[in-house]
């Protein structure tokens, strides 16, 4: 002990471990009422490092060209030793990653994590969750299954509905006339390299900003604003050992799922690793049933729901906007929010409706855009794009109109 | 006014073609058994004897299948290795994929995978549904893959079987049998596109039922070989999940006792 004191001065001296340790573990105060929906930031750490890593092995034994792609996942999944495991939990991961991330994400918009001051929080996040759908959809290429190839075909054709200088720009992204092993080059690169190291780097700003202000918690109350005689918010527990234990439970219950997924159903249904993708990519045979994977249809629903040319630009343009729009729009989400309160908690009826409707609005999308599109799906997939975008839009007003609850001093 | 007609007629054959050999046919449910070492044998047995001719299994290993399946090396390589393979090579075959599509109108596909793609009910019914059909090259028709460039490599176990008009039970919209509402039975009417056995085969019904079972059940096997051990080994990892979650929990009702 004598010993690790003094090799830990020698160090700290040299490098502030300890310091950086209290700043971000021992010494971090958060909020002592956090619920179970606090877990899925750190779940979607575990999930990030199982990528890493799984990557890494994968990246061992995989050929990144046209010829050898599906072959090598096979070889993979059949001669290395737990090459299966380790594929599935990649892939398993990859939608696992999206299950945690969307759930964080609606924790913040119930809690109002992204108001003042936390809204560079909010947006590293959002980059984090931009970067990560680039990844994903990148990684989906790479095993080169009819799925991969058609789906890839289907996200980048979107480019070349950009007027005048789409086509160009579509065949500058694929590097080719039409998807081939020079994409599947390009996408190997940017996946292993390119934007994990981007993922990683605002995984640092997201926490490096969010330990910077503190975490918000379910009443919103800021806790910083009672400290005790030594500047310790009365409301704030150190993250370590209290959260740090607390999340150990909260990352066996997430394993105990995420496992059962891995070794017992690891093509969920066909939603975690859809059936045409058993089958190598063929350019010349085109699936007749094209979905993105599961985590995608919410906006691939709002793509397909604009169906009428505007300014005499086609409407699959316009779609792309749409598309493009839904997400752009939840980055200026804090500059949205006029409420005075945080919390769902203490907003009034208008937010809370809004809320409903809008994660029932993303469900449904979600759904729809896993089926084949027919007149009435596209009825229903218009209203609720209207819907999705109606939150954001009215939340300015909904939320200055609406009467609100007092926030309590303490937590 | 007669031309516009012959068009209309003309662009709307492909959609009664579509229409009759749309996916209106029922499959029927085969329940894999991974654990049944004996159905894998004899569905590696018909898969190297009747399947492995045309179609590749270019993503497994022979030597992985005779392993798994508890097939001695020596006994694997004197009755199921074909000549000039060795024991630890992938599954392929010596056809040229362009003379197959010259003989077969398509390329014989990869079989690794076809469980996967397919599923093992889509198989299982393949296997069973040809019908005689001169109208085809090879003179077999499949109701589950209309058009399929495959013959009937089983015909002589199975018997020819061919269409005709015979009582079937009535089905509803849903493809569920109809019932008499007053004596409980099935209502049966008269349906042209009913399959039946025209000439006896080597097998009899239910052997060929099991043969069909059988190959499928190995293409399930071939499919995802992990699967068995995935199964032994998850089992493992979830308990050591769930020691770790109970001490995780008493650990962290311990440090938040002192938090009110």
């Amino acid at each position: 002990m004598a010993m690790f004191k003094s090799l830990m001065a020698w160090v700290d001296e040299r490098l502030p471990v300890t310091q950086a340790f209290e700043k971000h573990m021992s010494k971090y105060y958060a909020p002592k009422n956090f619920n179970v929906l606090y877990i899925f930031g750190v779940l979607s750490l575990v999930v990030l490092v199982n990528q890493l890593l799984t990557g890494v092995w994968l990246t061992m034994s995989y050929t990144p060209t046209a010829e050898g792609a599906f072959a090598s996942v096979e070889y993979i999944m059949r001669d290395v030793e737990y090459g299966w495991l380790i594929r599935y939990m990649h892939s398993t991961g990859a939608s696992a990653f999206f299950v945690v991330v969307y759930l964080h994400m609606f924790r913040g918009l119930l809690y109002g994590s992204y108001q003042k001051p936390r809204e560079l929080v909010w947006l590293f996040g959002m980059a984090i969750y931009l970067a990560l759908m680039a990844e994903a959809f990148m990684g989906y290429l790479l095993p080169w299954g009819q799925m991969s190839y058609w789906g890839a075909q289907v996200i980048i054709s979107l480019f070349s509905a950009i007027p005048v200088i789409g086509p160009d720009l579509a065949q500058w992204v694929r590097g080719d006339y039409l998807i081939s092993g020079i994409t599947l080059n390009r996408f190997f690169s940017l996946h292993v390299i390119a934007l994990p190291l981007v993922l990683v780097a605002l995984v640092v700003l997201h926490l490096l900003a969010l330990h910077h202000v503190g975490s918000n918690n379910p009443k919103g109350v800021d806790i910083k604003k009672h400290k005790d005689e030594n500047g310790v918010p009365l409301d704030g527990i150190p993250f370590h050992p209290f959260y740090t234990t607390h999340d150990l439970v909260g990352i066996a219950v997430f394993l105990f799922v995420f496992c059962t997924v891995i070794f017992f159903f690891p093509e969920m249904g066909g939603y975690f690793l859809e059936k045409p993708n058993f089958e190598a990519a063929n350019p010349l045979k085109t699936p007749d049933h094209i979905a993105p994977v599961w985590y995608f249809t919410p906006f691939y629903a709002i793509l397909r729901a604009v169906t009428y040319p505007l300014f005499g630009v086609d409407a699959k343009f316009w779609g792309v906007v749409a598309m493009g729009g839904a997400i752009a729009i939840l980055f200026v989400l804090p500059w949205l929010d006029r409420s005075p309160v945080k919390s769902m908690l203490y907003k009034g009826w208008m937010s809370k409706i809004a809320l409903t409707l809008f994660c029932v609005s993303f469900v449904v999308l979600g759904v729809l855009g896993v089926l084949p599109s027919t007149e009435g799906r596209t009825t229903i997939a218009q209203i609720a794009s209207v819907v999705y975008f109606a939150y954001f839009l009215l939340m300015p007003w909904y939320t200055k109109w609406e009467s609100t609850k007092p926030v309590p001093e303490r937590v | 006014m007669k031309k516009s007609i012959v068009l209309l007629i003309v662009a709307l054959i492909p959609m009664f073609a579509l229409a009759s050999g749309g996916n209106a046919f029922h499959l029927e449910h085969m329940e894999p058994d991974l654990h049944d070492k004996t159905s894998l044998q004899r569905g590696l047995q018909v898969f190297s004897n009747y399947c492995a001719g045309c179609h590749e299994a270019k993503y497994a290993r022979y030597e992985r299948a005779a392993n798994d399946l508890g097939i001695p090396a020596e006994i694997f390589e004197a009755n199921l290795l074909p000549a000039g393979k060795k024991i630890g090579d992938l599954m392929s075959n010596a056809m040229n994929a362009a003379d197959a599509k010259a003989w077969f109108g398509a390329t014989p596909p990869d079989l690794t995978l076809e469980a996967r793609l397919r599923g093992p009910d889509w198989l299982y019914t393949y296997l069973k549904s040809f019908y005689e059909d001169e109208t085809r090259p090879w003179g077999v028709n499949n109701t589950v893959f209309p058009s399929v460039g495959m013959p009937n490599v089983l015909e002589h176990l199975q018997g020819v079987r061919h269409m005709t008009c015979a009582q079937a039970p009535a089905l509803d919209e849903h493809g569920k049998p109809k019932f008499d509402t007053l004596s409980g039975d099935v209502l049966t009417e008269e349906q042209c596109d009913v399959v039946v056995q025209k000439t006896e085969g080597q097998l009899t019904e239910d052997e060929f039922d099991q043969l069909a079972y059988d190959v499928t059940n190995f293409l399930v096997y071939m499919g995802e070989p992990s699967r068995l051990k995935a199964e032994s080994l998850g089992i493992k990892v979830l308990l050591f999940i769930v020691l770790f979650g109970v001490f995780a929990y008493l650990l962290n009702k311990e440090f938040w006792r002192e938090i009110h």
